[in-house]
């Protein structure tokens, strides 16, 4: 396969995308607008807790900066499922893989779309904390690369599992791709270390990626250490959870292809 | 080079208990028109998703252009191209913007080109920075088939490829269809309902019922053998099952 013309298929998805986007203020400003918000509550929750919780107090921006790093997560899915609806909403899917488009080039489409929708939705947000609560995620430094990455991961992983689900079982199963992603909230330790769970949900925890952002972000603000361990956990288990999602997905594919469920899907 | 573009034998497809096409056997060859003919429900479509690759076949064998379909159709799909009236195109992209997507998952050389030579020859300028949704049937039709047309395919495999057209915009295709394959050589398969419109274009007709090939062979030898003035008393013989039907076989 030569990987120039590999490159350009993923890049004709990529601007398939870019196109709709551009076609359409209101899809565009969605990006934004979630995050933003989101920011918003939090930056003024903040700064009522600054002088009302000593651990707040502690570490200047901790809630903002999570909730920054959470939107990176939510996005992360968001993208990669909401590129895959935009094709079943059109009834596209037939047309794209008659065409030389691989699936494997297909979902790394998907995943190029879901890194410049996280881009386009979270960084407004984070750049406007900065003259409205004088917090900067980017003061983070470069963990804030580390984090980002591990996190944008398991928002593919998910993602993936999510279009898997949605390809075997049809539109029915879209509301999925909206809610899905939330199990991980209460168990990722956002808001609060993992040590306030009960013992068998904190286990659960711990064979998360986000939960070793969330606790290694805190180490970062409370104790000024990066934690190079806590990396390599959520890297290797990036690594476990977005195979998976590959896997299920492909597994989804090769299925639909028995069904005939690649013609007729659609709204 | 092989001339036997299109190569199906004991092609079947079941979806759990229902039989939507058994045991077909049949070529297509380089250069000619063919079509696959019967009413609803004949397993035209199963068939020309099983020869993309887009449906696994439950049993049996499909070479297209000399590839496995079930497992090396990438090899091909370049080579090939398919329109159908129930698969969209994405209606809120320019019609210019849908063929570029298209060129460049073909991998069309010099595409700008390509766009230009297609707008011109299938009359697209006046709308080609229309969104597709906001164009008519007709016009849509022609995008479809511009889209189909866009890599220059040795082999076209068309699902009815003329419904819901009003009958100028129909014999305009047609026309069209004619006038690609005698330029370039290409072959093209479709599946019709359109009696007229096989006639006009094919010179073998596989008549499809129940998901079986009942008959085969150009129009005129089989309105010869069911006795009959038009291809449409031959097919409404077969949909019917009559004594003509089975006198001819």
């Amino acid at each position: 396969m030569r990987l120039d013309l590999a490159l350009r298929r993923i890049a004709a998805i990529v601007l398939r995308h870019l196109y709709l986007m551009r076609g359409s203020w209101p899809r565009a400003l969605e990006l934004v607008y979630w995050p933003t918000m989101t920011m918003i509550v939090w930056g003024f929750t903040t700064q009522f807790l600054n002088t009302n919780s000593s651990w707040v107090a502690q570490a200047a921006g901790v809630l903002i900066y999570a909730v920054l790093l959470w939107e990176i997560v939510l996005r992360s899915q968001f993208g990669v499922a909401f590129s895959f609806l935009e094709e079943m909403w059109s009834r596209n899917l037939g047309h794209l893989f008659v065409s030389p488009l691989t699936p494997i080039e297909w979902v790394l489409s998907l995943l190029a779309m879901s890194l410049i929708r996280v881009l386009f939705g979270v960084l407004p947000a984070a750049l406007l904390a900065i003259p409205l609560y004088h917090y900067s995620v980017f003061d983070l430094g470069l963990p804030l690369l580390a984090f980002f990455a591990v996190l944008l991961v398991m928002g593919w992983a998910f993602g993936l599992a999510v279009v898997a689900l949605i390809l075997r079982k049809g539109l029915g199963a879209e509301n999925f791709a909206w809610v899905a992603i939330f199990v991980l909230a209460p168990i990722s330790g956002i808001y609060y270390p993992i040590a306030v769970l009960p013992g068998w949900l904190q286990t659960v925890a711990w064979s998360l990626p986000t939960s070793y952002v969330f606790e290694g972000m805190r180490a970062v603000l409370f104790q000024h250490t990066f934690r190079v361990d806590y990396l390599l956990i959520a890297l290797a288990l990036d690594a476990f959870y977005i195979g998976v999602g590959a896997l299920l997905l492909l597994w989804s594919f090769r299925y639909a292809r028995h069904t005939g469920a690649l013609l007729q899907m659609g709204e | 080079m092989s001339d036997v573009v299109i190569a199906v034998a004991g092609l079947t497809k079941r979806f759990g208990d229902t039989v939507a096409v058994e045991g077909l056997n049949f070529s297509v060859t380089r250069g000619t028109t063919a079509a696959l003919l019967g009413g609803n429900g004949a397993g035209k479509t199963t068939t020309l998703a099983m020869l993309l690759g887009l449906l696994l076949p439950t049993a049996g064998e499909v070479h297209v252009l000399g590839a496995d379909m079930r497992h090396h159709r990438h090899r091909v799909l370049p080579r090939m191209n398919f329109s159908s009236p129930y698969i969209d195109l994405p209606h809120r992209l320019t019609v210019r913007e849908n063929l570029r997507v298209y060129g460049m998952l073909y991998g069309v050389p010099r595409l700008d080109l390509r766009i230009a030579l297609l707008a011109r020859d299938l009359q697209l300028e006046a709308f080609i920075d229309r969104r597709v949704g906001s164009l008519s049937a007709g016009q849509r039709t022609r995008v479809a088939l511009a889209k189909a047309l866009v890599n220059e395919p040795e082999l076209l495999l068309l699902d009815e490829p003329t419904a819901s057209l009003d009958p100028d915009t129909g014999d305009w295709v047609r026309g069209y269809l004619e006038t690609y394959r005698t330029r370039t050589g290409a072959s093209i398969l479709m599946a019709s309902h359109n009696m007229g419109e096989v006639e006009r274009l094919c010179s073998d007709v596989l008549m499809m019922r129940q998901g079986h090939i009942v008959d085969r062979g150009s129009p005129q030898l089989l309105i010869d053998r069911y006795g009959r003035e038009t291809l449409e008393e031959v097919f409404l013989d077969i949909a019917r099952g009559t004594r003509r039907e089975r006198a001819a076989q």
